[in-house]
């Protein structure tokens, strides 16, 4: 059913820390290969070793520069897969009933016997988290691992998704963000977690955490005043070293 | 949005099959026996070719039975629904008129009106894209109507009817393009609430994700013509609107000048149809730095 079940009291979902992510691409990885090998459709390519080289992925890594008014521009590594969203617009879409949210959990999954690859759920994802797999036709999305965090054949550390067991940095965390006493939902508390396009309404349920500010270095080296570079308006030798060599061809001026 | 033949192509000719069922349907022109069949045949050779046209941009068009379920939500299939209702109720008014020269004037009405919604629900599909504010407007299902209407009753041969709506429609989308050229601008969603970063500073996409292409850059990002939408604005108002308009108005009927105007028409509303694809930006376009 495309209607969306009243909202669960358990939402399963994601914190991002972008002030810890280092962009490896790791998440992207193990992302790739779990839901490859398990649920669903394999997440195919195309002209892999090829000249224009394409494929489906369910989680990828952008990198952002920030440009502050003052002070140095800042790389902000930044992740992105489903958000879940309570308000999900790519639920709704969906004609045949494919696409649906779990009124247990929350989470957002493609039935992919149903999906009749009309593309619409991801036109209506304002994040770009859905991708139609060009050799299966079926739309296909992060489940968030519901074949791992429930499944008691794995040892129960790995009872999380692929993404964020394989990440290095720990700035991916797994959890129910429903619960206000959950350790996500008090990093989120702590850390000032936002939404991404609030003004879309979607209302996700994956967090994402802001860099923390960067430290400021006050100048206090005393040998400084001494090192400084040749004044523009030096005088005596100096001086005339300046503007002689900026006399010679190819002088700087 | 990627322009995808398909879909155009299916705007196109629904939209004009549609709206000359309406007009038969609500008895503007009444034929019987084989000019019935004709009518029919045009209209229906229309409105059905779109929408198989429309089923070559699935990935699996052999489930496309299981889009009929979710009506309560969903005005893709609240469409394919109603399709099939004015389909189904038009042929039946029509086979009166073919086979047995009666109107069953109940049956044309309903159809008729089924046919519009059809045409209604269809630009629902994209008005409700929030994720494309271009589309998110009154004007979207107001022009798909316009089109319909005008389109259909130049096809029924109604000079009067078709140049009202095609100059009304000419209007509309005048409007549309130059409401919808500010409306990603005044969403609000810009770089900055798509990354939530703008607390510390102007944001620039630095590396994307991948060195390749992806499904939803080619389905998303579009550029390609985007910088000739000015000379193709006026090529669309002057083959769908200007030409057929003046050659409808011109002192004597002649058939193959009605012939004229619909081709041009069809230029026109095929070049449209691209337009509101190709010019259409959708917000996630913003994770990779472009429109």
């Amino acid at each position: 059913m495309t209607q969306l079940p009243p909202p669960s009291a358990k939402k399963l979902g994601l914190v991002i820390d972008l002030d810890t992510c280092v962009g490896c691409h790791a998440c992207v990885v193990s992302c790739k290969g779990w839901n490859t090998e398990n649920y669903g459709a394999p997440l195919s390519d195309q002209q892999a070793y090829g000249a224009d080289p394409s494929g489906t992925f369910l989680n990828r890594v952008h990198s952002y520069e920030v440009q502050p008014e003052e002070g140095a521009a800042q790389l902000i590594h930044f992740p992105k897969s489903c958000l879940h969203c309570e308000d999900a617009p790519c639920v709704t879409v969906c004609p045949t009933g494919a696409s649906y949210k779990r009124a247990e959990d929350g989470i957002v999954l493609v039935n992919e016997s149903d999906c009749i690859g009309c593309g619409l759920c991801a036109w209506a994802c304002p994040y770009g988290a859905r991708e139609l797999d060009a050799k299966e036709g079926v739309m296909k999305k992060c489940t968030l691992c519901v074949d791992r965090i429930y499944n008691e054949n794995l040892p129960e550390e790995d009872r999380q998704p692929a993404c964020v067991r394989t990440c290095p940095s720990g700035a991916r965390h797994f959890g129910d963000l429903g619960d206000v006493d959950s350790d996500v939902s008090k990093l989120v508390a702590e850390r000032g977690g936002f939404d991404l396009m609030p003004e879309q309404g979607t209302k996700p349920v994956n967090k994402y955490l802001p860099p923390r500010p960067k430290d400021e270095m006050p100048e206090f080296d005393i040998l400084a005043p001494y090192l400084e570079p040749i004044a523009s308006d030096g005088k005596g030798f100096v001086g005339w070293l300046d503007k002689a060599l900026s006399s010679l061809p190819g002088g700087a001026k | 949005m990627h322009p995808a033949s398909s879909v155009i192509l299916f705007n196109t000719f629904s939209g004009l099959g549609f709206g000359l069922l309406f007009w038969l349907g609500l008895g503007v022109i009444v034929p019987t026996g084989m000019s019935a069949f004709i009518w029919f045949a045009i209209a229906y050779i229309c409105a059905v070719g779109g929408l198989i046209a429309s089923t070559f941009h699935l990935g699996h068009p052999e489930r496309a039975l299981k889009a009929f379920s979710q009506w309560q939500t969903s005005w893709l299939s609240r469409e394919g629904i109603c399709a099939v209702f004015a389909l189904v109720t038009m042929a039946i008014y029509g086979a009166g008129l073919v086979f047995a020269g009666t109107q069953l004037q109940l049956f044309g009405i309903v159809g008729g009106i089924a046919s519009l919604g059809v045409v209604f629900t269809t630009s629902m599909i994209y008005a409700q894209m929030k994720t494309v504010p271009r589309w998110r407007h009154w004007t979207t299902p107001a022009m798909y109507l316009a089109l319909s209407l005008g389109g259909g009753a130049l096809l029924a041969g109604q000079i009067t009817l078709a140049s009202v709506l095609l100059i009304i429609g000419g209007i509309l989308q005048v409007f549309a393009w130059i409401s919808g050229d500010t409306r990603f601008k005044s969403s609000g969603t810009n770089m900055e609430t798509a990354t939530g970063l703008g607390h510390i500073g102007k944001v620039r996409a630095f590396e994307p994700p991948h060195t390749g292409t992806n499904y939803l850059m080619h389905e998303f990002i579009h550029k390609v013509g985007r910088k000739h939408a000015d000379q193709l604005r006026i090529i669309t108002i002057g083959l769908a609107f200007v030409v057929p308009v003046l050659l409808l108005l011109l002192p004597f009927t002649n058939h193959i000048f009605a012939a004229l105007a619909v081709l041009s028409h069809i230029a026109g509303v095929l070049t449209l149809r691209w337009l509101f694809f190709a010019q259409a930006e959708h917000v996630v376009g913003l994770y990779y730095g472009k429109r």
